[in-house]
């Protein structure tokens, strides 16, 4: 008797419930989940689908843009073009002259030069063609070193050299041997009266889409056998990074130093950085799209959490009486619904993930998702579970133990 | 534990108990009896602190029920008192062990010493080889085993059990008395809730209810001087 006593006066002083660790805080909040997987499922798949879009829209767009800037890596952003301008009268067209590319290369800096001259013919399939009929495709002289310069391939066969630049032959650039129909070296096309012999196809070159889209045929060749004039339409120009605004400055003096305003310099580069720009601004459409789908799977982990404490009305009885404080019961359904939710957002990110791969693959695109999007789907997902759980735990909370522990 | 003109009363004007006068001691093995109705479970839930008296004090563990706060509450129950329920509250799912270790959880003890006195508890009931069998692998009588040993694991001052046989057959609620009877010899203070006149007579204290009051408290002269033996010895042991 005494004994009892004893033990009773000590406590009587401090009546504090001990605080669960962290990990009992998450056994009883995956009890109830444990019990129940396929409502865990369900309540955490809307969530995941939310995140899953909202992953994939922000994970395609940086991939295509990564794609963009990785091409852009390669084909630099140091090369400039000098083409003819506006004259000083409105109407009247300007030309080049010859020796401008070769002043151009003399400025300090310029590493490579590559130059095509338009020659007024057109290129058919054969003489059965109408000569109408040009499907688009220009015929330029080139010379010096254009593929070079444009970091263009060849495709297939070889390009144009000092021997094969004096005889008719021609190199076509993608595009138009797709709309020629030649496949391979060694067919013929006709330009001018006579037939040119295919001796190259060139790959994209996506910084200058006008070759793509040309019969390219040796200055001499041009010369001799079509009447050109000489006269470069094009210089295409390759300099050091650090050299481009200086040879900005120069081009069109140096190119033609009678009237430097009839000279038009771009900067090619310039219209890829805007694309990577705007593939990088991901559809908001679509992602305000993940956004609802991730608010409607909130709705449901908050739905499935006031099921889930409506059924459970005896647990939380029980738990009360053992000993368990108003607090303990509200962590733990939190807990519970920051797990459904937190799955959910886990599941979403793998998912979106995988969307990404399967598009950046099939692109053939690196595949990138910005630890940003993951960081902030999930912290989303957090938010969510809390704001979602926080009702019905406290609605568990305030459960007289009484009425819980009823039964009926 | 001691009650002193409790009075409770219901939104609605239904008044479940009138100013009862009840004290138990340490060691006491006692029935509260009572058809039902006359507030036998609003007597359990006040004495076991889940529900607060309209009225009248209720001293536990000579803490005083009135001037603490719900979270104090918890934490007594948590250290004074342990429940055993008509329909045992078992978790579905997780073994004996798991589920008598879960009504340590308050305690505030270590995750290993909650399972290390689990196993005792459960050897104590009884039940050392069905420590692993989740509870749809029990019987009645062994579910309401379960129970009890989740209710002492903690060593409680007073254990509280509400019709404990009232969902079993009459051999496994023989077994169970028996089994409170032992732990009242081993020092256990123990409160069974019952409308059973038989199981209240089998008893050495019956507080009998009708109509909020108590109408009767008769202590049978033989069990006195064994439950004071029983405290002794419990005294001696611990």
């Amino acid at each position: 008797m005494s004994r009892t006593r004893r033990r009773v006066r000590k406590p009587a002083a401090r009546l504090s419930p001990p605080r669960l660790s962290s990990r009992d805080v998450l056994h009883v909040g995956s009890a109830g989940l444990r019990a129940r997987p396929m409502r865990v499922f369900l309540s955490a798949l809307g969530i995941a689908i939310g995140i899953a879009t909202m992953i994939a829209v922000v994970g395609i767009s940086s991939s295509s843009q990564a794609k963009l800037l990785r091409e852009l890596d390669r084909l630099g952003t140091n090369m400039l073009v000098a083409t003819p301008g506006q004259g000083m009268f409105s109407g009247q067209d300007t030309t080049l002259p010859k020796e401008a590319p070769g002043m151009i290369s003399r400025i300090a800096g310029v590493e490579s030069v590559g130059t095509t001259g338009d020659v007024a013919e057109s290129v058919r399939r054969s003489e059965n063609i109408p000569k109408e009929e040009t499907g688009g495709v220009a015929v330029k002289a080139a010379k010096d070193d254009l593929p070079g310069t444009l970091r263009a391939s060849v495709a297939s066969g070889t390009w144009l050299n000092d021997a094969t630049g004096r005889y008719p032959s021609v190199v076509l650039g993608d595009v138009s041997a797709r709309r020629l129909g030649i496949t391979e070296p060694g067919q013929q096309v006709f330009i001018g009266g006579r037939y040119f012999t295919v001796i190259g196809i060139l790959g994209p070159v996506p910084l200058a889409p006008e070759i793509e889209r040309s019969a390219l045929i040796g200055w001499d060749a041009a010369e001799r056998l079509l009447g050109f004039d000489g006269h470069p339409t094009a210089v295409y120009e390759r300099s050091a990074d650090d050299r481009v605004a200086a040879v900005r400055e120069l081009i069109a003096r140096t190119a033609n130093p009678q009237a430097p305003s009839a000279v038009s310099v771009t900067d090619p580069s310039a219209a890829l950085q805007a694309k990577a720009a705007t593939e990088g601004a991901f559809s908001t459409l679509l992602l305000g799209l993940g956004g609802i789908a991730l608010l409607v799977g909130g709705v449901g982990v908050a739905n499935t959490m006031i099921i889930s404490v409506l059924e459970r009305r005896h647990e939380i009885g029980l738990r009360r009486s053992l000993g368990g404080t108003r607090g303990q019961i509200r962590i733990q359904f939190v807990t519970e619904s920051l797990l459904l939710s937190g799955l959910g957002g886990l599941a979403g990110t793998v998912l979106g993930g995988a969307a990404t791969a399967v598009y950046a693959r099939t692109g053939d695109m690196p595949w990138v998702v910005p630890p940003w999007a993951v960081g902030g789907g999930f912290a989303a997902t957090l938010v969510i579970g809390t704001l979602a759980g926080l009702y019905p735990a406290v609605r568990a909370a305030r459960l007289s133990p009484t009425l819980a522990l009823a039964t009926a | 534990m001691e009650l002193t003109g409790v009075t409770k009363e219901y939104p609605g004007g239904v008044t479940a108990l009138r100013g009862v006068d009840l004290s138990i001691g340490g060691g006491e093995l006692l029935a509260i009896v009572g058809p039902s109705g006359s507030g036998k479970s609003t007597l359990l839930h006040i004495v076991g602190t889940l529900d607060r008296p309209t009225s009248g004090g209720v001293r536990i563990a000579g803490h005083d029920i009135a001037a603490l706060s719900d979270r104090s509450l918890s934490a007594l129950r948590s250290r004074h008192v342990g429940f055993v329920f008509q329909s045992f509250h078992l978790v579905p799912g997780i073994s004996a062990r798991a589920n008598v270790a879960e009504g340590l959880l308050y305690s505030g003890l270590s995750r290993a010493e909650r399972g290390r006195r689990a196993a005792w508890a459960l050897e104590r009931v009884g039940l050392g080889d069905r420590m692993d069998h989740r509870p749809h692998e029990l019987s009645g009588g062994q579910k309401q085993r379960v129970a009890i040993a989740r209710a002492v694991a903690g060593a409680p001052d007073l254990l509280l059990a509400d019709e404990p046989t009232g969902a079993l057959d009459t051999a496994s609620g023989e077994s169970v008395m028996e089994l409170l009877h032992e732990l009242n010899q081993d020092g256990a203070t123990i409160a069974v809730i019952t409308h059973d006149n038989e199981i209240a007579a089998s008893l050495p204290r019956q507080v009998r209810i009708r109509d909020g009051e108590v109408v009767a408290d008769i202590r049978a002269c033989r069990a006195a001087p064994a439950g004071a033996d029983a405290g002794a010895d419990a005294g001696a042991a611990r």
